[in-house]
This record gives C-alpha cells, structure tokens and sequence, in this order.
C-alpha cells in the first residue's frame, strides 16, 4: 500500500542524505521523494511516497520525527488531498507517426515543449496514475528518455501541515 | 579569539572535567588551547577507547562524557566506540578535528566523511563551516545529548575553522525546533495504565536502562514497592533493584533467568519502562502480546510499537510518568502472583560447585561482588564473561552495574571502568573481561598507569573465545574454528610489563585470599582467573 507523508524540514546541508540514509537503514521502500523550498526559505517540504503497510507506516513517521532537522511529519489521507507530478518525455518518431503523437497530446492535455526532425518532447502535469497513462500510450513508439518529478501533494481545503 | 579556544571555553562553560582523546594534525588547534583550560585531558592509547571511556563517565555522572580525536584514522577509530553508545543511548559529545575546510571532499590527508559516517551511530552530527557557530554548536550538542533519550553526538571541525579569528558570542539559550522531547506523560493514559494496573492479577514489571537515564531509581523504587509490583530487568537495566530484592526475578531475555522469562510469558499485563524490547531480552514480542496487556513508557515515541504491539503508549520521561501514576495512590493484589513467583525462584539454585578443572566463574563473580564495597562499580565486558557476571552479580542498593547491553563491544570493560573511576574516584571499581576481551583494550593499562587510576581488573581466562565457542558447539556440530586464543600473553605479566601488581588463581582455594589482596591492594590491580574452559553462559 502507498503512504504519502509530508515532512517540512531545515532548509540546510545534509538534511537529504539523513532522511535517505534513514530508509535506507531502515529497510522502508521509498517510491518518490520530492523536495523543495517552501514560503520560508530556511524550510524545505518533501512529499515522500513509501509503500509498505501500516507498521511500516507509522515506523516512518516516528523515525522521521526523530530527526533533529525534522520539523514536522504528517501522513497524508488519500481523499484528502490533491496530488500531482511532473513528467517530460522524448520520443523519437517518424514524420508519420508525428499525427499520432500530438493527438495523444491532446487528448491528455500535454503541452509540447520541443520539437525536431526525429523527436517531440512532451510535458505533462497531472496525477501519478494519469502520467503512468501517458507513459503507456507512448511505449507504443519509441521513448528514448523520461523524468519525473515524483508525487507532491497539498491538503484540500484550509487544512494545512 | 580564535575557534578552538571558543570551543574550550565553550566546554568549561559546560562544566566539562575531563575530556578523553588522541591528538593529532587537524585537532592540534584545540590540544594548544586546552592546554592552558582547568579541563584535564586523559590520554587513551585507542581511539575507540576515549569514547568508552567518555561513556563510562557519562554514566556515572549523567552528564555527556567528551572525548576528541583526530581526522581520518584517529575519527573512523572512534565510531564503534559511538555505536556503542547510541545503542545504550549514553551520552557523549564527541569531537573529531577535520582538514582544511578548503580541502573537503578532495581526499586529502586523513581526511574521513564523519558526519557522513556516523549518521546511524549519533543521535545528531555537525560539520562546523563557520567558526561564529562554534559556541552555539557545542551548547546544542550537549542539550541534545543529554535530553530526550540521551546519546552521542558528533562535532566535526576543520582545522581552519578551529584557527579562525572571530568575535564570538555566548549564549546559555538553546532552541532547537525539530527538537522538544516530550517530559511528561499524556494524563489520559496514565489514567488507562493506572486502572490496568489495578484490574491485573498477573502484573510484571520491565525495566531497562531507562531508568538511568531518567534519574528514576528511587520513585521507581517506591512504585514497585507500593504496588507490590515483580520486577524483570534487562541487560541495561540490572540493578534498577538490588538482586536480593524480594520483588527482583532477575533478568529476562535469551541469557536471563528462567524465573524471569516465565513470570513474563505467564503474566497478564506488562509494564515495560524504559525498555525497548530488543530481540535479546524478549524472544517472541508475538505471542507475548496475545497473552499479556502491554503498557509501554519510554521517552522515544518511535520506540513503542515498534518490536512489540502497545495497548497503553505513554511517551515521556520516565521519572515524570512515574511520578504522574504515584498520584493516583494506585494500588493492586498480587499476593498470590508473587508467591507463585517465590515458589518458582526457590526452585532454582545457582551452580556455584567446584570444577574440576578450573575456576567456576560463576561462583568467583558472586564470591567478588559479595565482598566488593557498597556502592562498587562493576563493569562487565562483552562474551560469556558477561553473561556470568550479568547472572552473578550481587548487586546493592547504591551500586552500578555498567555494560554494553545493544551493541555488545568486546573490550569496553577497561576503559569504560576508567572512566567511571574517574568521575567516582571514591568509588570501587572493577572491570571484568575475558581473555579475549582483554586483548581488545589491555593497551589501556598504559592510560590507567599515566592518570593513575585505581581500577581493579579480573581477566577470565579460558584460552578461547568462550561465547563462540558455545555457538560452535551447538549450532555448527561443534566444529571449533577461530575460537582458541593460542598466543594469549599472560595477563599478570603484561601487568607487571606496566609496573602494576597482579595474580593468577588456579583453583578454588586460591579464590578468597586473591579477592583480599584484589581489595586491600591500592593502585591498579589485575586478577587472572583460570576459569573451566568448557564452562557453560547460563
């Protein structure tokens, strides 16, 4: 099962290489990690993704909170909140194939971002399960790169970390 | 001023005695200013040394024990040393000199990623890029390590920045915001454990070093004792009671009594109190939680629930939770329970018979503890020597029993009593190895002889890495290998290499006037005693 845990931490060196270090260590299977600065910069938010049942769950948080860079920990309830994730993907194509292509772009609502003789690049912001769509509609021509962003997420309403 | 005498003053103002360590190049700075500070550095001769020692002090004081090492060898030296105590949860505050903070990251000359390497042996890591920091730094590393759960913590500082000349301002506020452990506990629950612990017929206690670390000895006392409360212990938490205490069933876990470990399976509520549950002390957290209501208190919330299903979490310091449950005037019947549990302890009769090859060890350590003084200081290494001495010892009232309880570190006994001594000076102090375990720190010797400290050591020797062995024996159809310590110096000799007296028992004869002569010698002394070889751990 996927867990999706919001943590706001000291924006300062190391901080990273801790939290990963700790999953490591620890044996939790992390699915995405994002992190960026938020409104104060001396506070970062990741989104961290982990998928395990609910011990592992509740291990994460409380060995999250441990941390002295640690700010805050919350696990995040699914309905509750709007997920998104970033995705650019290059296919090589022929100029054949190109209708096709810009046809699934529109349908998905991509925009396009780079074009050329042999490839089209494409850039999508939408839900993970929707890029994972996306991806596979295009592993009908030929991918040749793809970078996500992994999963960031916000509560709905005034709710907030 | 410059960086290093930041650092120092900063330490004084922290009201640091002692600091254990090993120079070297990137720590020269602050060697020079220490120099000229009241605080008294104790030479170790192994890096990992200075940090037992640091924790053997931390101890016995409740106060971080310091120790400062070099860069490279002399830092990666030290940090079996912080694994140690992370896992005891001892505090220390450790600080390792660093290149030139130019020079990081291009492997330069002795030059180790501390924070990098440490970061699952510390509670918390700096790597000082600004000198102005320094003075903050170190106030936070002690607030850290000696709140919350306590543990050691790390102060990695390039050479240049100990050199640095700035217009450094002290403070006596700390204010970490990812850091404010929780001291008392949630009035609801306390509430629900005191009512389960009036509901239990079959209530029992586990208590593990916790209770040390909170400072709870005496409310803890009070407590069982008001409820009339049995008492298991865990490695880490012998002597929370004296061991002829009547509530006191001894240790439980894998090397504990069999008293212990049966009151536990058969008891109907459990109360663990500053015991984390490790896989040593209880071998099956599964069934156990079936059987048995389980309160758990313990200041690190990330600690309940973790090895053990917890009906009642209470999180916090564990002599404020105790003081919280004492105000309810709690009371509970466990008359018939503790007279099942007497019935069931009478049963059982230590082996203390003669060998016939050989000192029962077993017997020596009861025979020495029953004789040491009030409020000695024991501190047992790590192999079956620990196990005898876990199972043997006759602890008191005022006494410490010290050991490396998660990590278990062989070699940790010598220089963990020194110390210990040297905070306690007035207090005997023995430290118990085996012969395998003495080969780890007997260069400490020279460190003892240095700073003349008077601790007591006995050596049992059996010529093999016992604890192994005993593996060996029963799980690897006794194919011994890697196990007989062929080569071994005579301990006494190494002694008397250091100038210090010493003697060997043979035979059990020999026992009480070499335990006489251990007691009434001043200075340094080693007893070597000649054990049964193929003497069994419980």
């Amino acid at each position: 099962m996927k867990h999706t845990i919001a943590v706001l931490v000291e924006n300062r060196a190391g901080v990273l290489s801790r939290i990963s270090g700790l999953f490591a260590r620890r044996g939790f299977n992390i699915d995405s990690l994002a992190v960026g600065p938020t409104d104060d910069p001396k506070i970062s938010r990741m989104t961290i993704i982990v998928d395990g049942d609910d011990y592992t769950a509740e291990q994460v948080t409380k060995q999250l909170n441990k941390l002295i860079d640690v700010l805050k920990v919350r696990k995040l309830t699914f309905q509750d909140i709007i997920r998104r994730e970033l995705l650019l993907v290059k296919v090589k194509l022929s100029e054949s194939q190109r209708g096709e292509i810009v046809d699934i772009a529109k349908i998905m609502g991509c925009e396009m971002v780079d074009i050329s003789h042999t490839t089209l690049m494409l850039e999508h912001s939408d839900r993970p399960e929707k890029i994972d769509l996306l991806i596979d509609l295009l592993s009908k021509y030929k991918i040749l790169e793809i970078t996500r962003t992994g999963t960031i997420a916000l509560q709905r309403g005034a709710d907030s970390v | 001023m410059i960086g290093a005498e930041a650092i120092v003053k900063s330490l004084e103002k922290e009201g640091v005695e002692y600091i254990f360590g090993y120079p070297g190049a990137t720590i020269a700075p602050l060697y020079n200013e220490l120099a000229k500070s009241s605080i008294r550095h104790v030479l170790v001769r192994h890096e990992q040394h200075a940090g037992h020692a640091a924790s053997g002090y931390a101890r016995i004081s409740g106060k971080p024990g310091v120790c400062a090492v070099t860069s490279g060898p002399g830092a990666t030296n030290l940090i079996t040393a912080l694994g140690t105590a992370y896992m005891d949860s001892i505090p220390i505050v450790a600080i390792s000199g660093q290149v030139d903070s130019g020079l990081l990251g291009r492997d330069a000359f002795q030059e180790a990623d501390m924070t990098g390497a440490t970061a699952s042996f510390t509670k918390y890591s700096y790597l000082v890029k600004n000198a102005l920091d320094l003075p903050n730094v170190v106030k936070e590393a002690f607030h850290i390590a000696s709140t919350g759960r306590p543990g050691p913590v790390l102060i990695d500082v390039p050479v240049d920045v100990q050199l640095r000349k700035s217009d450094f301002k002290f403070t006596d506020a700390v204010n970490i915001r990812g850091y404010k452990p929780t001291v008392k506990g949630h009035a609801g629950q306390v509430k629900r454990a005191v009512r389960s612990l009036i509901r239990a017929k079959r209530p029992i206690v586990c208590a593990g070093g916790g209770v040390f670390a909170s400072g709870a000895g005496d409310i803890f006392l009070k407590f069982v004792e008001t409820l009339n409360l049995p008492v298991v212990t865990t490695m880490m938490g012998l002597g929370v009671l004296p061991t002829s205490h009547r509530l006191n069933m001894g240790m439980v876990g894998m090397h504990g009594k069999s008293v212990a470990n049966r009151a536990v399976k058969n008891a109907d509520l459990l109360l663990l109190l500053g015991a984390r549950v490790s896989d040593r002390a209880v071998l099956s957290p599964t069934n156990l939680a079936e059987t048995a209501e389980i309160i758990h208190v313990d200041i690190d919330p990330a600690e309940i629930g973790k090895n053990l299903d917890t009906v009642i979490p209470i999180v916090g310091d564990l002599k404020a939770v105790l003081n919280q449950i004492m105000v309810h005037n709690p009371e509970s019947s466990t008359k018939e329970w503790l007279e099942l549990l007497y019935e069931q302890k009478a049963t059982v009769k230590p082996d203390y018979a003669d060998r016939s090859s050989g000192i029962n060890p077993k017997a020596f350590i009861h025979q020495l503890t029953k004789k040491l003084p009030e409020d000695y200081i024991y501190v047992a290494d790590v192999g079956q020597n620990q196990l005898w001495s876990a199972g043997h010892c006759d602890i008191r009232k005022s006494c410490r029993f010290l050991t490396t309880g998660g990590m278990g570190t062989m070699g940790y006994a010598i220089s963990a009593a020194l110390g210990a001594k040297m905070r306690a000076p007035e207090r005997f102090t023995v430290a118990v190895c085996g012969d395998g375990s003495f080969q780890m720190s007997m260069m400490e010797l020279g460190t003892i002889c240095q700073h003349n400290v008077d601790i007591k050591i006995v050596v049992m020797s059996n010529g093999r890495l016992g604890l192994v062995r005993e593996i060996q024996s029963k799980q690897y159809a006794d194919h011994q290998i890697a196990v007989d310590l062929f080569g071994s110096p005579d301990p006494v000799k190494i002694a008397a290499a250091y100038g210090l007296p010493g003697r060997t028992v043979n035979v059990a004869s020999e026992i009480a006037p070499a335990i006489e002569e251990l007691l009434t010698s001043v200075g340094p002394f080693i007893l070597n005693c000649r054990i049964d070889p193929l003497e069994a751990s419980v």
